[in-house]
């Protein structure tokens, strides 16, 4: 008797811990709360704010996804990770999505077992220098000290760069970008190598930003995009949908202003499939019908967030450059929604 | 006072087990090594379990994969393309290189500090104090951090030494002092072998030759000391000594062709080039860990002389031995008994605590095989698995030194 109910416990007790392993949607959505992996600290992608609030395009991606999924874009739990912590905190479950400008790479899909959901920002790697030093080119870089976040693909892209080119270096590894800023500004290397936006945004909190330039080499492809766990398909589909629904909102012109008034009075038919006027997309997702419009609502479509965070009229100050839209001769092309 | 008495003789029966104090000891580990087993067992199936269920297994075979980044200071010959492997060594060999200095600089700190504590000058008495105080109460990280950032900022920068007509000179014309590392000037032989094995090799010859002067120089010792016993008379050993010691080394540097190569200005436009770099970080992190431990290695060293009574101190002044030589005589030889068990421990903590080398972008074990091999290959349990066998093992191989030392400096009860 007592032995059957200890098994009986422990069947149980381990068909729940099955059960949340396998559905990540059920479990945010019985928590009421997206945990969302973000850095900790970069102008314009993620960064919180004088009040204390998180912003920039990765920390709206966050809030989108949980405007989607809970109906609420402030239930989002952000948690900071640096280059090293991040994987980890997403492979043991601590985060269910990780934005965090993330390169997408053969050996991180494959070999750590995520699924990356598409490209939130395309970009490259660049290398920032004081103007004082007077080098126009990387490749004049010969023998300098180099600061490059460690656990990055940067390391790596910059060890190539250098070996491809036959001139040295001698790499500083930092640990998070606020360290690099100030390891740089210090003195303790001539240059700073990350991804070309994170150097802009870096340098947009410098004192006197003018005194730095960006060397004219970008040396890889960086596609930046968010990740999740790999096997749980039906969270995937989720977050990939809501990046997919942003990048479809701007090419069809919704707006955070208009699409009220678009689900409602628009004749285009993908737009009423977008915003759940028409069809069952949100069903199929295992979502409401309003989901994507919710999501557009808080926080308005990709060009809008881009605009709000690192467009050029923020200090980052970024052009669209590849992350227009394929109409525009970009590289954003979203699936249809159909 | 009370004793069992335990039934003598007759046949075992299995309550015995349990009842009988000749073996309930033993039952008890038993079952407590049963029960261990277990729940070591079960947390390794649990482990093995769940890295099956997210599709991940346990391979070693990253390590022999090209690390694919840069160290900046090593010791032996590498680049990107060296394995992961290399990588790992040329962790080991930074770790094992900041922990061998900083043992040698603390116990040389601690000893002087430990001494000067005790002093009979007020002033000196007080600063030793101090200084023990406030390193030991501040946690060594903020120590590194803060020693980091001292050199840092407040070196010149390495840009100031370059060029032909620089703002800065260098120290004696040789050694220049930035804020990424000191430059000093390299020695290295023309008629050795050549390649990296060669190196070693040579160095390894004149270490070698001076293990052989510092037994003739002890074989010299040892037949003046026999001399004195048995005339009375001590022969002079200063010179022979002074000659064995030099003249072989002399020799074979002169053979092996020794030259310097100088930090050279002109070289390169963003860094020194050439010398010997000895790095902010590795700076940062010797001299923090050297004076952190420095300060509990003065307090073992205090708590070792105290423990020495003081008729000993006054035997030896009565016996006309001056103060200097009756600490080094009398007193410190009694009390390395106490203070080298605790000293066992402080190298161990530097050992250990020298992987807060991360903190600096010191390239040690931890941040080569535990941190960027880890975080590039995505081993973690594999990398941590790794780093923690390398640890275990330094750490015992300390303590097994220190021991034989240890039981070679116990009172010997004949």
């Amino acid at each position: 008797m007592n032995k059957s109910v200890i098994f009986g416990a422990l069947t149980i007790a381990g068909l729940a811990a099955g059960a949340a392993a396998a559905g990540t949607l059920d479990d945010v959505k019985a928590r009421g709360k997206l945990n969302c992996g973000v850095t900790t600290g970069l102008a314009g992608f993620a960064a919180p704010d004088a009040t204390g609030e998180w912003k920039g395009i990765d920390a709206a991606f966050c809030r989108a996804v949980a405007a989607a999924v809970l109906g609420d874009a402030t239930a989002v739990e952000f948690v900071p990770t640096t280059g090293k912590t991040r994987f980890t905190a997403l492979a043991s479950g601590e985060i269910d999505v990780l934005a965090r400008n993330t390169t997408w790479t053969l050996s991180r899909d494959v070999d750590l077992k995520f699924d990356f959901l598409g490209v939130n920002y395309y970009d490259g790697q660049g290398f920032m220098v004081p103007k004082a030093l007077g080098v126009s080119s990387a490749k004049d870089l010969d023998g300098a000290t180099v600061c490059v976040q460690t656990g990055t693909t940067t390391e790596l892209n910059l060890a190539d760069f250098f070996r491809a080119n036959n001139i040295s270096y001698e790499p500083v590894p930092i640990e998070t970008n606020a360290e690099g800023a100030q390891q740089y500004l210090a003195g303790a290397c001539d240059s700073y190598t990350t991804d070309a936006s994170g150097l802009a945004s870096t340098r947009a909190t410098f004192e006197n930003p003018g005194d730095h330039t960006l060397l004219p080499e970008i040396i890889s492809k960086e596609p930046l995009g968010p990740l999740v766990r790999h096997g749980d398909n039906e969270w995937g589909d989720v977050v990939r949908w809501t990046l997919n629904a942003l990048i479809s909102a701007e090419e069809l012109g919704v707006t955070s202003a208009n699409v009220g008034e678009m689900s409602t009075g628009s004749t285009n038919p993908e737009i009423k499939r977008l915003l759940g006027t028409e069809g069952t997309l949100g069903e199929m997702l295992g979502l409401d019908a309003d989901w994507a419009k919710r999501a557009i609502a808080t926080q308005g479509n990709y060009g809008e967030i881009f605009a709000r965070n690192i467009g050029e009229d923020t200090p980052v100050g970024l052009a669209r450059g590849l992350n227009a839209q394929w109409t525009d001769g970009g590289l954003l092309y979203s699936p249809p929604f159909r | 006072m009370s004793t069992t008495t335990d039934p003598q003789g007759g046949t075992f029966r299995l309550s015995m087990l349990m009842n009988d104090s000749r073996y309930r000891s033993l039952t008890l580990q038993a079952i407590a090594a049963i029960l261990l087993a277990i729940s070591i067992g079960y947390i390794i199936s649990n482990l093995l379990a769940n890295l099956a269920e997210q599709d991940l297994n346990i391979s070693f075979g990253f390590l022999a994969t090209p690390a694919g980044y840069d160290i900046n200071q090593t010791l032996i010959e590498y680049t990107s393309q060296s394995s992961n492997t290399r990588a790992a060594f040329v962790g080991i060999i930074n770790t094992l290189l900041v922990a061998i200095l900083a043992c040698i600089t603390a116990t040389v700190l601690g000893v002087i500090a430990g001494v000067l504590r005790l002093s009979n000058n007020w002033l000196v008495r007080k600063l030793m104090s101090f200084y023990v105080e406030i390193f030991r109460n501040i946690p060594v990280l903020i120590w590194i951090i803060i020693i980091f950032t001292i050199v840092t900022a407040v070196m010149p920068s390495a840009k100031s030494y370059l060029g032909e007509d620089p703002e800065r000179g260098m120290l004696g014309g040789i050694i220049a002092f930035t804020n990424r590392g000191v430059y000093v000037p390299a020695p290295f032989f023309t008629n050795g072998f050549g390649g990296e094995e060669g190196s070693i090799a040579n160095w390894l010859l004149v270490i070698v030759v001076l293990f052989g002067s510092l037994f003739a120089t002890r074989a010299m010792t040892a037949r003046a000391n026999k001399i004195q016993e048995d005339t009375g008379i001590r022969p002079g050993t200063l010179w022979t000594n002074l000659a064995i010691w030099l003249v072989p080394v002399a020799v074979v540097l002169f053979i092996l062709g020794l030259s310097w190569d100088f930090p050279d200005p002109l070289a390169n436009r963003f860094n020194l080039r050439g010398g010997l770099q000895i790095g902010a970080p590795l700076i940062a992190l010797w001299l923090a860990l050297s004076v952190y431990t420095g300060a509990f290695i003065a307090e073992n060293v205090r708590a070792g002389i105290q423990a020495v009574s003081k008729g000993q101190t006054e035997a030896a002044s009565a016996l006309g031995l001056r103060p200097r030589r009756t600490m080094s005589l009398v007193i410190l030889p009694q009390a390395l008994r106490v203070i080298i068990p605790p000293l066992i421990s402080q190298y161990l903590n530097i050992t250990k605590n020298s992987s807060l080398a991360i903190a600096v972008g010191y390239a040690d074990i931890t941040a080569t095989l535990g941190g960027i091999t880890l975080n590039q290959t995505g081993r973690a349990i594999e990398c941590v698995l790794l780093l923690m066998l390398f640890y275990l093992t330094i750490s015992l191989l300390i303590s097994a030194v220190m021991n034989v030392y240890n039981s070679s400096m116990k009172l010997k009860e004949r």
